[in-house]
Formats: C-alpha cells, structure tokens, sequence
C-alpha cells in the first residue's frame, strides 16, 4: 500500500579483493559443473524456492486484499467485514513473516555450506598441486581464488539462482494481475518498463566501467604506499621524502577523482529511476483517475495498482543487474574450475610403496631434468650416496645444485634417467613416506607466523617444550630465542622481519633436528649464519649427519671439505668428483675455484 | 568528543559545498512531506469530486517535485562525496608525509601492515562520517520530525495508533546491531587469520611438502572453515529474523491504519485520500528508523578509526629538527663519536660510552658478534636515531645542529637488506638523484660492477625489478645499492655488508665495486671479508655495546685477545690450505 514513491537500492556492483575480475559470457558446460557444487543441497534449495514463492504470493496478495477492504467494505460502510479483512490481511503479513524468515534461514544455510565446500576443496587441491604449478602462479592470484573468485560463484549459486526465479516469478504474476485487474491501465502503466530497463542497462554498463577503476586506482594506492613503507629507511636515509611524497599525492589525487566521477555516475542512478517510477504513477493516477470519475473503476483499483507497480521496479532493476553476478560468478567459476581440474604433475603411484626403515642408499642414475622442455638444466647426473657417507655438491650460481636436491624430495619429475632409494625409484614410493625420511635445510629460510616453539616442531608438532629447546640447543638456536623477551613463545612476524636471516637458518636447521630423517639435504644451509656461529654449529652438523646419508651444497669451500666425495657441477653436468684432497691434486676446477675463494675473498668473523 | 569535532574540522574548509549540500537535504526532506499532500489532493479532489483540472494540475505538480527532488537528491549526494573524498585526501596526504618524518625507532615499533590498514581504510571510515553518516544522521532526524509532526496535525489518534509500532522497531534495531556487530568483527578476524594461514602455506610450500604435513595443515584449515562457518551462521540465525520481523512490524501499522482509519473513513472524520497519505507517511517513518541505529553504530566505529588515524599524526618523532638548525656545508668527513651511549628501551643498554674519531679519508671496519651494537652505530651517523647520551659531531659539529636533509646528503648508505622499488633498474640506480644522465647512470654501475649483468637483460636499464619484473639475486641487488650510493658521490659512506650466498666471481666483482665505493671517502663498513679488515685504516672491535679495541689489523692481532682469537679459529685451517694448493698446482 505504498505511496510514496519507493526509494530505490542503487544496484551492487561487486568489490573484490586482489585482482579485478572482467567479465566472461555466459557457458553451460561450465554453468553445470559450478551447479554440482549445488548437489548436496537440492532439498534445502527446493524448500528455500518454495518458501520464497510463497513470500511473493503473499507479498501479491496483500495489497489486492487492501483494495478489498477499501471498495467492499469501507466504501460500503461494512465494519464487520473491514474488521474481518484487517485481520485477514495481518495473518497474511505474519505468514509471510514466518516464511521470509525460514526462507533466509535455509538459504544462507547453502550459502555458508557451498563457500566452506568450495574453500575446503581449493585447499586441498592447492596441497597436492606440483611445485611447478606453484612456482608459476603468484601467491596473490591463489588467494584471490579462494576469496572473492569462491565469494562471486557462491552469491550466483546460493542467491543469484533463486531471486532470479523469485524476480522472473513476481514480475510475471504483477503483470498478471494488474492486467486482471484492468488491462487497459495495465497497458498504460507498462510504457514505463522498457525505458527502465534500458535506463537500469546502461547505467550498469557505465557503472561497471567507473568502478572498476576505482578499484584499480584504490590498488594502486595500496600497492604504493605497501612498497613506501617498505622502503621507508631507504627513502630516510636518501632524503627523498618530498619526491615520493609527490608520487603519492600523484596517486592519491588519481584515486580521489576516479572515486569522484563513480559517484558521479551513481548520483545520477536513484533521481533518474524515481522519476521513472512517478511517471508511472501519474499515468495511473490521471488515466485510472479519469475512468473513476467517468465510474468504470473503482478508488480501489488505483490504490491497488499504485501498489502493484511499486512492486514491479526493484526486479525489474534486479533482473538488469543479475548479468553483472552472472558474468562474474562465470570468469571466478571458470579459474576455480580450472584449478580443480588441474592434475597435479607429481602424483602417488597406483600402488605406492613405503619406505619404513631405509639404509639410506641414494643413487641419481643418468638423470636429465628440464623444467621448461628444450632447456636442461642437469645432464647426465648420476651419483651415489652409500648409507651414512656425505655427498658435497659445488659449482657456480645457476649450476643445477638445488635442482638436484629437489629432484631428491620429488618436488619436480626427471625428465629421463631415475633416482632410487634402497634401489626403488622414488616414483614407485608413496609421496608422503618418500619426504618424511629426507630433511631439507632449505637455501631460503622459510618460517611460518606462528611461535618460534610451533616453527622448530612444524615437522613434528608432537615434540614437547624439551625435545624443541634440545634441538634448538644443537642448532644454537637456544642462545638467541631464550634471550628474546618472549624466548620459544615469540612470534613470527610477516616477512619473517623479527629475525635476522642468520637465526631464520638456525631455526630451520633446528626444525630439521628435531625432525631427525634419515636422510638430510643442507641447501646452503648456513649461508648466512656468520662465521662466529657458523663455527659454532659446524659440530652440530657434525653430529647430525653422523651415520646420516648426506647431501650437502655451499658455497663456501671450507664447510665441504670434509665431504666423502665432493662432485663439482657446472651447467648441469658432473665435471669433477673425488675427495677434497684428490680434487686439489687434480688441479681442475675445484682447485682454481678454491685458491681464488681463498685467496681474494674468504669472510673473516664479523 | 574531541575527536568526533576533530574530524568535522577536516569539513570546515569545504563549508560552501556542505552548505549546499544540507540545503539539499532539506529540500527533499520539505518534498517527501509534500508529496502524500499531493495524492491526498489527487484522490480526495480530483477524483473524488470530478475536478479534472485539480487531477492533471496535481499530477503535473507530482512530476516537478519529483524532478526538483531529483536534481536536490544528485546535489546532495554528489557534494558530499566529493567533500569526503577531498578529505580522505588530504588526510592521506597528511599520514603519508607524517610517516616520512617519524624515526626509524616508530617504524621499527610499527608494523607495516597496521599502517598500511590506517592509511587505507581506517581513513576510508573516516571519510564515510564527513560524507553521507553526518549527513544522514541529520536527515534521518529531520525526516522523522517532520513525518511525526504533520501525522499527529492530521489525525492525533490515529497517528499514536500508528505509530506505536514504531518503538519495538527501534528495539529490534539496537539487539539486532548489538549482537551482530561483536560476530562481524569476529568473523573479519577469522577471515584474516584464514587468509594469512592459506598464504602461509603457499609460501612455504616446499616446506610443507618437504615435511608431508599436509594432512595436518588441511586438518587446521579445516577447523579454521570451520569456526567460520558457525560464525556465519550465528549471524544468517538473527539476520533471518531481523529484517522480516521489522517489516513485520511496519505491516501491523498498516493494519491498523487500514481498520481504524477505515472506521475514521466510514464515519466522516477521514477522507479515503487522507487515509492513503497517513500510510504513505507511517511507512516513511521506518526507514530513517532503522537507518538512525546502524548510524549510531558506525559512528562509534568511525571514532575509533579516526582514532587511530589521529595516533599516527600525534605521534612525535624522536628525532627532530632543531628550531634553529642551519645546513651543513659540504664536510671534509671528520667522525667522532663522544662518550655515545644508546638504548632502544629505556632498561637494556644498546652502547655505552663509545668514543673514537675517524680522520676524513678514513676507513673504518667494525667487527664483533652478531647483536653487539654494530648496526646501531651506523645508524646513529644519520640520525635515523638520536644518541641517548654523548654527542656524535662531524667535522666538529654536533649532528643535532644541522638539518636533516643537509647532513644525510652527505651520507651515502648501502643497507644490509637491499630494498629495490618496484621501477625499472634505472630508476633504482637514480633513486637519490632522479635527474641523472644515462652516462652517469652507467659509470656508477660499471664501477659497482652491475652493467655487466643489467646489459644481458633484454631491456637493459629499463628492466623492471619485483614482482612485475625480474628477480634478482642477492649479490644483484647489493652491487645496485653500491651504484646507488655511488651516485651520490657522498663524502661519508655507510656500508653494512651482508654475508649473502654468492659465488666466487660475484664474491670478487663486489669487492671491486666496493673497494671503488670506498675510495677518498671517510667509510665506516660493518665488515664481512678478510680485505676489508686487511685495508682498513682503523678496525674498531666492538663487544656487548663497547668498544673493546680499535687499531689496525697487525696490531689488533697481538693486542686484542677478542679480535685474534676469532680470526684464528676461522682462518688458521685455511692458511694451511693456501699455502699448500699452490705448491700442489705447480707439481
């Protein structure tokens, strides 16, 4: 029974996190394995349907009955009769109440479940995707993935189905019965949709554009002052504050006007469609005014119908805007599609062995390695490491040594040739049981936010306090976390900024400790440990690797020399092996490369 | 208080547009009184007594209001925007320039994310006070006012009548904001934390598969789900029944409108138009309704955003300009540290009593474990912090004399962990001196013995670095912070040398450049090579923020027990080797 003229939602036009989602056109392929998502829930859809047609068969109802009331009743001066109606029409608002509420309820219910779905599925598959398809994919654009790309699918799926039925279903059963009513001023009133439409068309095509410049300028703005922040020292200690300060207004300014102009756009949104709807209601007022006059209709009619298109707008408006939902739920549905379906490269064997209690015998046999094909980057390699001894690899930048440690782990496969443990190819052993005997000192410390305590026993979350202190002790980590305010409780900051790169090794050479494999791979384990605890640590190595079958890489000769068998590679080819001693009398590679290390640059303590 | 009068300062120079703006309002608010007036006219006139020309004069006044409305409606929304926007602007700008001024001692306390959160969308809750919440907090007021006021001058009965609804509505409101609120903000956590947790392990992927603790990552993420889920279903239980049960609410005014007013109509006192525009008019009532109770929470979410805004701009930086302080000439590059003394807090000592003095021309190597002060004392030449006690002078003036930008141009500085913006590698060569040529440019990068690497890349200068470009690798990185410093040409030169894993070729091409780096210039270089301490005019060993013992390197070597006995254990087994290698290369 409302009057006035409604206001109107100005349509939604979707913010997303990380990168901007362009639209894609509609697929029914991939519409229908996005609907699977959708499987588990079909009876609480069904019901949330059912309960949202009854809603708007209310929301029709009423205000017809209200036209009721007015010409049967108080225009015949029935008291019982309005009195009857009036209460009729109140139990209609309260079923409709009860329903909308269930209604809601069920459907966020689908909502919630499909997103968890969606979010628990991407997890998963993002642990058995390989190293290769991580490496060529930024961090940022899986995340996106799994916020706004799973937050744009579900809106379509748990919402954007239904009230698009629930849209299609009101506007049909209004114009039904307006034109039941009386079909003439049906007609009449009608005029006014196609120009909304169009009008609502537009102006989202327009809007879409404007905002998602906002959105690149307000990233843009992020991205700018994240890396200022950063760079905060560097910018102090050169003085540049006012040039960067400069730059940022620059951006800061381009952010302000783009914002300016979108709401430009929108402020114009709302007054064009409310005299839209006005005109609507001034032909039904004028024509319907005039055929009451001339008393072909009743007051009723008029106060019905003013009701009824109040009613037709906002799906007319929801209708022009749900292609927005649709495209994008289309472009995130795809990319999430995408990445389920990726296969990942490195994958258990039909029949996987495991490796209970292995001797530790390594052996590389003729193993050629390209990550992209036509460049190799090992040729050739084979090796063995006999239970318990220690295998040095050294060379140049670049040479295919940490390519040969993570051939090991079975992050990447070889490209021909094989690698066996206790001589089983690693391809035939379970994943799991294969990288659960290797420990890896990693090239790049990498720790977790976590406590500095959860990062030691990330490898074995059982250990208790002493078992973590013990091993932080023969990593000498324990000297600097005990004298840390919070010790083994500290947390790791983003960045991993509240360590210095020296103690992030320790800490992993720590968590390697506790984790005691049988087999361990130190990539430049203590590269930038300094000297003074490089020396201190050299005994825990020791001891660590004593009855361990090793793989050992460094740049810095004199932390391999006591290798059994040191294998100079260069450009992904063995060229020297033997012993350290057997290396200098040869007089090749490895002797050059030691007496110019030596002699113009070996590090002193700092 | 102080801060809501605060943020409305930022209005006070928008004041015209603002004015405009609530004129506006007004307007509408005058218009949106009128206009169930005007139906009113429509049918109780036009229709109901045959008065044509009433009918299409009413109607055609209908279609102006509206569009006058219209154009007030893009007036005030439009103005207001565009004076919240100028403001978060400004306020930008403000943070940034703030940010730039506080020490190093804020910027190690801060963390980069908090700030960055404050610059972006603390200032972004800010803004939406000095826009469309004030703006609407007075409107909704007016609105309700006015309604309430031509409702009761209508028909006082029926008006209380009507409106006692109204109450419950404002009841339901309030509990419905007071219980979602605390879930929202729980949920935005949980949200970050699950967010943070997925990056994690993406990042440390090699970790997790290197360990296989997959299983137990997906278990903890799984629970994290989890705890969302329930979260959200918490809040889907009570928005369910929120929004239905106040139109709800809203309905039962209508109902009684229509029985009560309806017997008003059957016995004369009310015309059917009357009847129509008393609905019209109760309807309007609930939006500002509800509108008022979510305002009056976001205000007090704005407060504390504001806030925290405000924190930063109030924050006093611990090194500040002396009100008098003049610009420092070009120096010859004297250093003295007297009587210097440090702390980051006020209880743990950093340095204490540190003197020496460096001759211009010098260099200077400091040595001592890990934590010892070194860094810290470099970074007290610049006054990225100032010296809790004792004075640090160059070329005999007291650095606190000086200005800032005057006497860190005279500084050239290569940090420990080399920061490289997002631009190209020319832009980071030319950082501090954007002007400079191409030539310029490629003989400092010759001299740090990068134009031999940044050639091989296909775009050369113009190669962008990070994440858009390439990766370099450490040792890059650090000989392009050497080509940096060195087009400064800086007579005092500040060098933390990294241990960074490199080769042997690049170990020897950055000892090169940096023995370019350090020629004519007063150095001070936390060292990390034997040539470095070997070369160095003075070696200052440096042990729990105190200078045990200075000199050169064959004096330090009997002198100091400290110094020999560290430069013993590491290098005497290679001594060996040395001179036994060659002998072995010659047979």
């Amino acid at each position: 029974m409302s009057f006035s003229p409604g206001s109107f939602r100005t349509p939604h036009v979707h913010g997303h996190h990380y990168k901007d989602t362009e639209g894609r056109g509609f697929d029914w392929n991939l519409t229908r394995e996005l609907l699977q998502f959708l499987e588990p829930h079909k009876k609480k859809l069904a019901l949330g349907a059912t309960l949202m047609l009854v809603s708007s068969g209310l929301a029709l109802l009423t205000p017809y009955l209200i036209k009721r009331a007015i010409d049967n009743y108080i225009a015949n001066q029935d008291l019982m009769g309005l009195t009857w109606m009036a209460l009729f029409i109140l139990a209609a608002y309260g079923t409709d109440f009860l329903v909308t509420w269930r209604q809601r309820y069920v459907l966020s219910e689908v909502g919630n479940d499909v997103l968890r779905d969606m979010r628990g599925r991407l997890f998963r598959h993002y642990q058995v995707l390989s190293m290769s398809y991580l490496d060529q994919h930024d961090t940022g654009s899986l995340i996106a993935r799994m916020l706004s790309d799973v937050g744009v699918v579900n809106q379509l799926l748990s919402q954007g189905i239904i009230s698009l039925l629930s849209d299609v279903v009101i506007l049909v059963s209004i114009v039904t019965v307006m034109i039941i009513i009386n079909a003439r001023l049906a007609l009449l009133t009608f005029t006014v949709l196609p120009v909304m439409g169009i009008a609502a068309w537009q102006f989202g095509k327009r809007a879409r554009v404007a905002y998602r410049k906002t959105r690149a300028k307000n990233s843009e703005l992020t991205g700018r002052l994240a890396e200022d922040l950063d760079a905060m020292r560097v910018i102090q200690a050169f003085s540049e504050e006012d040039r960067t300060s400069e730059e940022f207004d620059e951006v800061n300014q381009e952010n302000r006007d783009a914002q300016i102009k979108a709401t430009m756009l929108s402020s114009f949104f709302t007054p064009i469609m409310e005299l839209l709807s006005v005109s609507a209601t001034a032909i039904i007022l004028w024509f319907g005014g005039r055929a009451v006059m001339d008393g072909t209709m009743t007051l009723g009619v008029i106060v019905a119908f003013l009701t009824y298109t109040s009613r037709l707008f906002q799906p007319i408006l929801d209708l022009s805007m749900i292609f927005n939902t649709w495209q994008a739920a289309m472009a995130g549905g795809e990319r999430i599609i995408g990445i389920l379906k990726q296969e990942p490269e490195i994958q258990d064997p039909p029949e996987p062995r495991t490796l209970s209690s292995p001797k530790g015998h390594v052996a590389f046999e003729e193993v050629d390695f390209e990550y992209v094909s036509g460049v190799p980057v090992l040729k050739d390699v084979s090796f063995e490491i006999e239970p318990g001894r220690t295998v040095a690899l050294v060379g140049p930048t670049g040479a295919g040594k940490t390519t040969i440690a993570q051939l090991l782990m079975r992050f990447y496969d070889v490209s021909s040739g094989s690698i066996r443990i206790d001589g089983i190819d690693i391809r035939d052993l379970e994943i799991s049981s294969l990288r659960e005997q290797l420990g890896v000192v990693p090239q790049e410390p990498f720790l977790f936010q976590g406590s500095l305590a959860y990062n030691i026993a990330f490898g074995n979350l059982d250990a208790d306090r002493q078992e973590i202190i013990e091993a932080a002790k023969a990593a000498n980590a324990h000297d600097f976390i005990s004298r840390l305010p919070q010790g083994y409780d500290t947390k790791i900051l983003e960045g991993s900024t509240n360590l210095s790169l020296g103690q992030r090794q320790l800490v992993c050479l720590a968590r390697v400790i506790l984790a005691s494999p049988n087999i361990l791979v130190l990539d430049e384990a203590t590269s930038s440990v300094d000297l003074h605890t490089e020396s201190l640590i050299q005994d825990a190595l020791q001891q660590l690797m004593a009855g361990r079958t090793s793989l050992v890489i460094a740049h810095r000769l004199a932390t391999v020399q006591r290798a059994d068998t040191l294998l100079v590679i260069d450009e992904g080819r063995i060229v020297e092996r033997g012993t350290h001693e057997e290396l200098l009398s040869h007089d090749g590679v490895y002797a050059e490369l030691y007496r110019t290390q030596f002699l113009s640059t070996e590090a002193i303590p700092a | 208080m102080t801060t809501m009068l605060r943020i409305l300062s930022y209005m006070r120079s928008f004041w015209l547009s603002e004015l405009v703006a609530y004129l506006c309002m007004l307007g509408i608010n005058g218009i949106r009184l009128i206009t169930p007036q005007i139906t009113r006219v429509i049918i109780d006139v036009g229709i109901a007594e045959q008065q044509v020309e009433v009918l299409l004069q009413s109607i055609l006044l209908l279609l102006l209001t509206i569009l006058i409305q219209g154009v007030f409606r893009f007036g005030e929304r439009f103005l207001t925007e565009r004076v919240s926007q100028s403001i978060a602007y400004e306020m930008r700008n403000e943070i940034y320039r703030k940010l730039q001024d506080l020490s190093f001692r804020y910027h190690d306390r801060t963390q980069a994310g908090q700030l960055l959160s404050r610059v972006t969308s603390d200032v972004g809750h800010v803004r939406r006070v000095t826009g469309r919440l004030f703006l609407r907090l007075v409107d909704s007021i007016v609105l309700m006012v006015g309604t309430t006021v031509i409702l009761f001058r209508m028909q006082p009965a029926l008006a209380a009548l009507a409106m006692s609804t109204l109450p419950f509505i404002g009841i339901t409101v309030n509990r419905f904001i007071g219980q979602i609120h605390p879930m929202w903000h729980e949920r935005q956590d949980r949200m970050g934390e699950l967010t943070s947790r997925l990056e994690q392990n993406l990042e440390g992927a090699s970790v997790v598969r290197g360990f296989a603790e997959e299983p137990a990552e997906i278990r903890r993420f799984g629970a994290e789900n989890d705890t969302i889920y329930d979260i959200s279903m918490d809040m889907a239980r009570i928005r369910a029944f929120s929004r239905p049960f106040i139109v709800f609410l809203a309905s039962i005014g209508t109902v009684i409108i229509l029985w009560v007013g309806g017997r008003m109509v059957m016995r004369g006192v009310l015309t059917l138009g009357e009847l129509v525009a008393f609905n019209s008019y109760v309807l309007q009532l609930v939006g500002p309704m509800r509108r008022m109770g979510f305002i009056a929470n976001m205000l007090g979410e704005s407060r504390a955003s504001a806030e925290r805004a405000f924190e930063i701009l109030d924050a006093q930086s611990e090194v500040e300009e002396a009100p008098d302080a003049r610009e420092m000439e070009t120096v010859e590059g004297t250093i003295t540290f007297e009587d210097v003394s440090f702390s980051y807090t006020e209880d743990i000592e950093v340095l204490s009593n540190i003197s020496f003095h460096i001759a211009p021309g010098e260099s200077v190597a400091l040595v001592g474990p890990t934590g010892s002060g070194k860094s810290t004392i470099i970074n007290l030449i610049p006054r990225f912090y100032d010296v809790t006690e004792g004075a640090i002078k160059v070329d005999g003036t007291d650095i606190r004399e000086v200005t800032l930008e005057s006497l860190r141009s005279q500084i050239g500085m290569v940090l420990q962990e080399t920061m490289l913006f997002g631009s190209t590698i020319r832009e980071n060569i030319a950082f501090g001196q954007p002007d400079a040529t191409q030539k310029q440019i490629e003989e400092v990068a010759k001299a740090a013995a990068a134009h031999g690497f940044i050639q091989s890349f296909p775009e050369g200068y113009d190669t962008p670095v990070g994440e858009r470009g390439v990766t370099l690798s450490g040792g890059q990185r650090q000989r392009i912070a050497i080509a940096r410093a060195l087009l400064l040409d800086p007579r005092i030169l500040i060098l933390d040398d990294a241990t960074s894993s490199v080769d042997t070729e690049t170990e020897q091409q950055i000892q090169k450049a940096l023995q370019n780096l350090m020629k004519d210039r007063t150095s001070i270089i936390i060292a990390q090579r034997v040539s470095t301490v070997r070369n160095a005019d003075q070696i200052l060993v440096i042990d729990d923020g105190k200078l045990i013992a200075q000199g050169r390197h064959e004096d330090l070597l009997q002198k100091s027990g400290v110094y020999a006995e560290i430069y013993y254990r590491q290098l005497r087994p290679e001594k060996q080797r040395v001179q036994s290698s060659p002998m072995g290369g010659q047979e």
